[in-house]
């Protein structure tokens, strides 16, 4: 095992395009650029929360770092080791890299027994099916499924919050190192969703998991994340510790997504929208900064010219962090 | 618009190629001599290689293909092994009589199946409800070459009303619109359209009550709006699925009408069909399935083609 | 990781849940319509497999002097045909051919076109385009004349029939195989099987058979009704069983020159053609419905 230091995953230019039309000979006219060079890391360890939009590329970048969609370009490092290098085949990665995905019925297989389904994976990697059998009532024990009592059965038998963690179950059988959670809460009612998100930290910390938190509901994603980065069609708009970012947003657009959260405090009610509209087209995306359609400082430049990912540990993609970048806010030569 | 029709045109292209290989085929799975039944058993080699490039049976299969395609472009079927008449002739003057006999039997069972099934939608689980969709299953269930020998037995045998057999008075083969060939279109028309007439009951039913169950008819009613109104919406909802399956139906009809009228011995393609099987006149087969296969690709394109003006919930995309 | 590598074995009755395909039998005796077609069904079945000791009469032996006897006459309950044998017997042995002509070619094409509608809507992508299309080009014959000239080409004949038939019933069955898979394939729970890093031979195996072989047999069912009729239209016209054997359209092509002699006799072969079809038909509706539910 390599060092702490090594991020447990590295992504680099990550980038996905759909073509959503073709001419008659199948040629694409039109391309939807879900994921357009998309950059992060995941340290070992933390929660990383990914925010923005439905549309943005949240679930697309959680399924390219897994590798369950090709991309079109961009590295993922796993440990150190390249996915599907020599060091790491892909089979060994898709143990140790595993997924909960929003839709807990659709996750299932409804012909097998739940104990099944959390078999399935141990199996698939070598566990003789009766161990796998007993780790699957391990961990269902573990999730807070009593293994005597739903062991046997289907998945249509279950509530959705029983059948998340079922999921989670399936997923934690693999004995992962990275879980990525994709809007694994979003579906499930308010009172169930707390319960699960409470279970999932008392995992983090007896598996020794690091999480990829993807959520749009932005009071989960601070109560999850060590680290949050914010998306807005298909690019990385800021990246930082989440009490930096929450407390201050350096991306006019997590600015505002932030004053979109209902706030708790009467006296501190939101006046007017943050910001307005749907976010435009991915197909054929603004030329510039992404953002300029809708925000509220854009100038002339922000059209011309797309804003590069800086700014160090709380990283921002915009003209008015980046030095001598033609907006009148840009910050010092310096900076 | 125009770029839908190319499209659709363009697809249709390598399924009109594909049909044309299955229909040349058909001559070359046939086991045996292609030209066995022209040539005397005792046929020399001499001869036998002679007729066979005639009919240009000795070329390879590709240079075969090319050339036969490329005559049925051009209307040429190639000539009828049994009866040395061009097939192409033969097989116009059976498709006529057969389009008439399909076109009856559409028009009878679109009308009775769209009767009962939008009843049946209108009244679900009454009992004319459960009647319609027994008689949707019954259609689809019954051997129709049995049908029409019953229908025979009852209105030619036993009341004497209806000719049993043929298209018009002593073995008239033209259609003449007078009372002598309605009534003997009208038995083997009829037997036929219980065929549609299920389905068309069937799909009808399902589309009525689809539509009467949606929020906007629940809109209407609320509006005030009366039952014959209502009706009216419904109609209008379900013209284009209703006239798509009547297109379909009627290709259905024509490329299945050879049971039929081999038992009401009416001069149609499967009649056509039934002498080239029998006399293994291959070119005739060949000819006649192509035709019938490439009436029923045309026809789906329309259909296709208006239910989509019709509807303006199918993009045109 | 010490839960879950040091979990003893533990000794527990697991409660067993009613699995899926009991689920469907206790919804399918439920449907009246549906189990009385099962039982149609299977007396036909069994009546073709012991028709040899069933049948009163030697089928194939004929006397001129009765031909044609009525329905109801002494000894010849069905009466007699047109070369004076056994209506009775001849039906009960007719039954055997109708129905190896009729559902042998739907089970041969379930087997080819759920394995090739399966790899299709599994592996997409250009394999995919090169089935559809194909099963497209069949899809433009209407089914009786693909029947008929198929073949009417190949000669009459059992093994050819039944040959056309198959011929016939692959493509619907690839159509429906393939709308299945892709939707199955499509599911989260497919998705997280590829997360697993299982190959796709084992996907298929564990998540996607067992989802998509239900669908595609019910629809098989719904084939041998069709199937039935095509077959004993076949050797209605001549393309099938050859004489004497007892075959329900064959009989009732050679009763057909007797319809102004005994028409009810002539026609009942055609009315068991018909009993068959309907009950297959019925039985294929009550399993759909039984397998429809949401599970």
């Amino acid at each position: 095992m390599t060092s702490p230091a090594t991020p447990l995953i590295s992504v680099t230019g990550l980038a996905r395009h759909f073509a959503v039309r073709r001419d008659l000979l199948g040629r694409p006219i039109a391309v939807v650029r879900a994921v357009d060079g998309v950059d992060f890391t995941v340290r070992k360890g933390e929660t990383l929360g990914i925010v923005g939009e439905s549309g943005c590329g949240k679930s697309t970048t959680a399924r390219l770092m897994l590798k369950l969609i090709e991309p079109d370009a961009g590295e993922i490092v796993f440990d150190g080791a390249e996915v599907g290098g020599r060091d790491l085949p892909l089979k060994e990665f898709r143990r140790q890299a595993q997924i909960v995905f929003q839709d807990s019925y659709a996750s299932l297989n409804p012909r097998l027994t739940i104990e099944a389904s959390i078999a399935f994976g141990p199996q698939v990697h070598g566990l003789p099916a009766r161990q796998a059998v007993e780790r699957a009532r391990a961990l269902l024990a573990r999730v807070g499924l009593e293994p005597a009592r739903f062991a046997g059965r289907y998945p249509h038998e279950l509530s959705g919050g029983q059948r998340q963690r079922v999921n989670i179950a399936r997923a934690l059988a693999f004995e992962p190192r990275l879980l990525v959670l994709d809007e694994a809460v979003s579906a499930l009612d308010k009172s169930i969703e707390a319960q699960v998100l409470n279970l999932l930290v008392d995992l983090k910390e007896e598996f020794g998991l690091t999480y990829v938190f993807i959520s749009h509901d932005l009071n989960v994603v601070r109560f999850m994340s060590d680290r949050v980065m914010v998306m807005y069609l298909g690019k990385v708009a800021e990246i930082g510790p989440a009490d930096a970012v929450f407390a201050t947003p350096r991306h006019p657009y997590a600015g505002a997504l932030l004053r979109s959260m209902p706030s708790m405090d009467p006296d501190n009610r939101t006046e007017e929208a943050p910001i307005s509209g749907d976010p435009p087209s991915p197909i054929n995306p603004p030329p510039g900064c992404r953002f300029h359609t809708r925000c509220s400082l854009a100038e002339p430049v922000c059209a011309q010219r797309a804003p590069v990912l800086g700014g160090g540990d709380h990283g921002v993609a915009c003209l008015m962090h980046e030095a001598g970048s033609g907006h009148s806010r840009a910050v010092g030569a310096a900076a | 618009m125009t770029l839908f029709l190319l499209r659709r045109l363009l697809y249709a292209l390598p399924i009109v190629l594909g049909v044309s290989l299955v229909c040349f085929a058909l001559v070359h799975i046939a086991p045996g001599d292609p030209l066995i039944s022209v040539l005397p058993p005792d046929a020399t080699d001499e001869v036998r290689a002679r007729m066979m490039a005639a009919y240009g049976f000795d070329r390879p299969y590709h240079e075969q293909f090319l050339l036969w395609a490329w005559r049925a472009l051009h209307g040429d079927l190639g000539m009828s092994i049994a009866t040395a008449r061009p097939v192409a002739s033969e097989v116009i003057r059976a498709v006529g009589n057969t389009l008439i006999l399909a076109v009856a039997a559409t028009v009878i069972g679109f009308a009775f199946g769209l009767l009962f099934g939008v009843v049946a939608g209108y009244f679900r689980d009454s009992w004319i409800d459960k009647a319609a969709s027994t008689l949707a299953v019954v259609g689809v269930s019954v051997p129709h070459y049995w049908l029409g020998m019953v229908l025979v037995i009852i209105f030619s045998s036993e009341l004497g009303w209806l000719p049993a057999t043929g298209m018009g008075p002593s073995g008239s083969s033209g259609w003449v619109p007078d009372l002598e060939h309605l009534k003997h279109l009208a038995l083997p028309a009829l037997t036929m359209s219980v065929i549609p007439m299920g389905i068309v009951a069937r799909t009808t039913r399902a589309l009525v009550a689809e539509i009467l169950s949606q929020d906007f008819v629940g809109a209407l009613r609320a509006k005030g709006l009366s039952e014959g109104g209502v009706f009216r919406h419904v109609v209008k909802n379900a013209a284009p699925t209703a006239i798509a399956v009547m297109g379909l139906q009627l290709g259905y009809l024509l490329g299945g009408s050879i049971l039929i009228e081999t038992v009401f011995s009416w001069p149609g393609t499967g009649f056509l069909l039934n002498n080239a099987i029998f006399q293994r006149d291959l070119p005739l087969l060949q000819g006649t399935i192509l035709v019938l296969a490439l009436f029923f690709v045309v026809l789906n394109l329309v259909v296709d083609v208006v239910q989509t003006l019709l509807d303006p919930r199918i993009q045109r995309a | 990781m010490s839960v879950l590598t040091s979990a003893r074995p533990q000794v527990v009755a697991i409660e067993a849940s009613e699995g899926y395909w009991r689920s469907v039998l206790r919804r399918f005796l439920k449907d009246k319509v549906a189990v009385a077609a099962a039982i149609v069904v299977l007396a036909i079945v069994l009546a073709a497999l012991f028709a040899h000791w069933i049948a009163p009469m030697d089928p194939y032996a004929g006397r001129t002097f009765r031909r044609l006897r009525p329905i109801g006459t002494e000894g010849f309950p069905l009466g007699t045909d047109e070369l004076g044998r056994d209506m009775l017997s001849r039906l009960i042995v007719g039954a055997r051919m109708s129905l190896l002509m009729g559902v042998t070619p739907v089970l041969i094409a379930f087997g080819i076109g759920s394995v090739l509608g399966i790899a299709a809507g599994f592996i997409g992508g250009w394999f995919n385009t090169a089935v559809m299309r194909t099963v497209d080009v069949f899809y433009a014959f209407p089914s009786v004349l693909l029947a008929v000239a198929l073949s009417g080409a190949l000669g009459a004949g059992l093994g050819n029939a039944m040959l056309s038939l198959t011929i016939v019933f692959i493509p619907p069955i690839v159509r429906v195989a393939e709308a299945v898979t892709t939707q199955v394939r499509a599911r989260d729970y497919v998705e997280a099987a590829r997360a697993s890093g299982a190959s796709a031979l084992t996907i298929v195996r564990v998540h996607v058979l067992g989802n998509v072989l239900g669908p595609i047999f019910v629809y098989a069912t719904s084939l041998i009704s069709v199937s039935m009729i095509l077959a004993s239209g076949l050797s209605f016209l001549g393309l099938g069983v050859r004489p004497p054997e007892p075959e329900w359209g064959l009989m009732l092509n050679t009763l057909r020159t007797a319809i102004y002699v005994q028409p009810w006799v002539a026609a009942l072969p055609g009315l068991c053609i018909f009993v068959t079809s309907i009950a297959f038909n019925m039985f294929s509706d009550g399993l759909r419905s039984a397998m429809d539910v949401k599970a």
